[in-house]
């Protein structure tokens, strides 16, 4: 049976999940919650706007133009307190390498502590790095931008019209996926640069993840944006392409407003738009309820690197864990 | 779900005193607090208070639809504000002098999560009662600005004579009929005049809207021997040269009967139509057909419909292609069941407009 720990907090989550195994929250007000023997709380930002981490540190970005990144004992490290401007993206990326964007600019520091700067013609809207390489990807509109921040040259533009704003590479780096304003995904295979259209969500798809990258048959991405999480399938060389998703979870009084694919197995958590959350097996669509419906809106969901634990956070500041393993 | 949170654009071509009018809504002792969303932080500069920078963000969606173009960082600042909501009362967002209102607007409504959480309360044009003559020569944008608001505040008005003041108005009341005008000097309006207007409210838009019920007593006054609805397309030149009835000037008509326009640059114009009750299986299609097929055009319309059998007036509101309408309230006791659509746009064929209108009167 799952045992559900609630841990309520007063302000929207923005992110949850485990820092070095610790449960970790943070919350829009700037706050990092750890439950880590007892509650700790650290002020990390005045306004906390976007959230990454790669399960050892959190890096933020704030309305207080600062970026920082906190690891599971609560030490929060200064990375960028340069600007005035709202740092509305950030990712963690190989080799020790951070990105953040505020208005149209991208920045990376790598590894060494230098930082680079890449500005866009319009909005860095979505950061994402490649799993391999110190290669960022840009999500812009009509398109994305494929930078080497190691070394010098032109960026890879991939062009697709329409406003890109958020993104992800597959594990495997073959595939870039963008969120779009018109309630649509949008892929590229990274070899040739062929498009994958993926659309039919009636809402904007703001939670997207990748299953555990196992054997070439089991390789999948859930997405929210739909009454159901809408699980596209990636194995073979042509990602999803004239293959119809999984719709796991179909519910006709509420929509999915986050996903987490299990770290091991195919299985999604996937939380909805009244705060109840879903355990559903990929095979045969079984469904074992892990939280009831609650205040508000789930805004935040991850597994432990284990498996079995789930962090999740809500808009209206109702956050928990969930243990599995029993 | 917890209420929405209003918003008020703040329009102006370059100079036309946005800044100032934006730090006065900020130190007033009103009692609310503003979030600012601005395109450079300038010289707003009031403590304590929310001031967003934000880069000015056109999307058009892949159907190239213009009445789809929303202002993507709009998009983005409104959801970061609003996962923190105790802060503010209210959104104030201030467009560079070029901006075109029009995306600015259809966020509000064509964006589901910022509709969800904010509701557009109104469109305020600041325009500079000095410069406007010179603005609309060169600068399409100011008159866009102006067709577009719900409220235009004619500012500077220390630096012109009563005569050019009067002219300007008039320019203003040509442009759009329906907005209300307000007369500053260095922005000094009260903020109640600006801020809380409910423009887009279907309860409340037009309800108490002076201009709207104005011109239907001018039409009585003035039309109703004559021809008694749908001004038509010498509604503007009729307003111009035979009674200037802006809501200040509420003494004296005919003062200006003869003279030649004043209003060379002005390329958009108003279509008043009125009518009587309405055969909603015929006004729901056309309102539809006209929005579809001349939305690019149509900046903005608002109209009080009366439906046959129908004992609530209903009101409709657009902005390019995106119409919205409800039941206001009942027709009062002794109030003429009539209908009366006005559409503010650039090349709009005012005769057909006439004619499909009047042909939705039930039988």
């Amino acid at each position: 049976m799952p045992t559900l720990a609630p841990l309520d907090l007063d302000a929207h989550c923005i992110w949850a999940g485990f820092l070095d195994a610790v449960p970790a929250f943070a919350t829009a007000d700037g706050t990092l919650h750890r439950l880590d023997g007892g509650h700790q709380k650290t002020a990390v930002h005045d306004g906390l706007l976007s959230a990454e981490s790669d399960g050892a540190r959190l890096l933020t970005g704030g309305e207080d133009g600062k970026v920082a990144a906190t690891g599971g004992d609560g030490r929060t490290e200064a990375v960028s307190e340069a600007g005035r401007k709202w740092v509305t993206a950030v990712a963690l990326g190989p080799q020790g390498a951070v990105a953040w964007a505020a208005g149209r600019t991208a920045f990376v520091r790598l590894g060494t502590g230098e930082v680079r700067e890449f500005v866009h013609a319009r909005t860095a809207e979505g950061l994402a790095f490649a799993p391999k390489g110190l290669r960022l990807a840009v999500a812009r509109y009509n398109g994305a931008s494929l930078h080497f921040p190691a070394a010098q040259g032109k960026p890879t533009e991939l062009e697709w019209a329409g406003a890109h704003f958020a993104v992800t590479f597959s594990p495997d780096g073959q595939f870039l996926v963008s969120s779009m304003q018109e309630n649509a995904l949008h892929g590229w295979r990274l070899a040739d640069g062929k498009h994958m259209r993926m659309t039919g969500y009636p809402a904007k798809v703001k939670s997207l993840s990748w299953s555990a990258w196992g054997s070439a048959k089991s390789r999948w991405l859930a997405s929210s944006g739909a009454n159901a999480a809408i699980v596209w399938p990636f194995a073979g060389k042509d990602g999803p392409m004239g293959k119809a998703p999984l719709e796991l979870g179909t519910r006709g009084d509420a929509a999915v407003t986050a996903v987490a694919c299990h770290p091991v197995d195919e299985i999604a958590a996937v939380g909805y738009s009244d705060g109840m959350i879903l355990a559903v097996r990929f095979a045969d669509a079984r469904e074992v309820l892990l939280r009831r419906p609650g205040k508000g809106a789930l805004s935040a969901l991850n597994w432990d690197t284990r498996g079995q634990r789930l962090a999740f956070g809500g808009e209206s500041g109702e956050c928990g864990l969930i243990d599995i393993s029993a | 779900m917890t209420e929405t949170i209003p918003v008020t654009v703040l329009t102006g071509y370059l100079g036309a005193g946005k800044t100032t009018l934006l730090n006065r809504i900020l130190s007033e002792n009103h009692g609310k607090r503003y979030a600012v969303i601005v395109n450079e932080f300038g010289e707003i500069g009031i403590d304590n208070d929310l001031i967003v920078e934000s880069d000015e963000e056109i999307y058009e969606m892949n159907n190239g639809c213009v009445c789809c173009t929303v202002r993507g960082d709009l998009v983005r600042v409104v959801e970061g504000l609003m996962r923190r909501p105790g802060r503010f009362d209210a959104i104030v967002v201030e467009t560079t002098g070029l901006a075109d209102p029009a995306p600015v607007a259809q966020t509000f409504f064509m964006d589901e999560d910022v509709r969800n959480k904010t509701r557009l309360d109104a469109v305020v044009a600041l325009v500079d009662a000095k410069h406007l003559p010179l603005r609309l020569k060169d600068a399409p944008e100011a008159e866009d600005q102006i067709a577009f608001a719900d409220v235009v505040v004619l500012n500077k008005t220390d630096l012109v004579s009563p005569e050019e003041l009067e002219k300007v108005e008039r320019t203003v009341r040509a442009i759009n009929p329906t907005a209300r005008i307000v007369r500053a000097t260095h922005s000094n309006v009260p903020v109640e005049s600006v801020l809380d207007q409910g423009a887009f409210d279907l309860k409340r838009v037009l309800e108490n809207d002076p201009d709207f019920l104005h011109a239907e007593e001018h039409h009585h006054h003035d039309h109703d021997h004559g021809h008694d609805h749908a001004c038509g397309p010498d509604c503007n030149h009729d307003h111009h040269h035979g009674h200037d009835h802006h809501h200040h000037d509420h003494h004296g008509h005919d003062h200006h009967h003869g003279e030649a326009s004043p209003i060379h640059d002005v390329t958009v114009k108003s279509i008043s139509l009125r009518g009587g009750e309405m055969d909603p299986k015929k006004f729901f299609p056309w309102i539809e057909k006209v929005t579809l097929a001349d939305g690019p055009n149509i900046l903005r319309l608002k109209g009080i419909i009366a439906f046959k059998d129908d004992p609530d007036r209903f009101v409709i509101q657009g902005v390019h292609m995106i119409t919205e309408g409800d039941h206001q309230r009942p027709w009062r006791d002794g109030e003429t069941h009539e209908s009366r659509l006005v559409f503010i746009g650039r090349e709009l064929d005012s005769e057909k407009l006439k004619r499909s209108f009047e042909a939705c009167q039930a039988a």
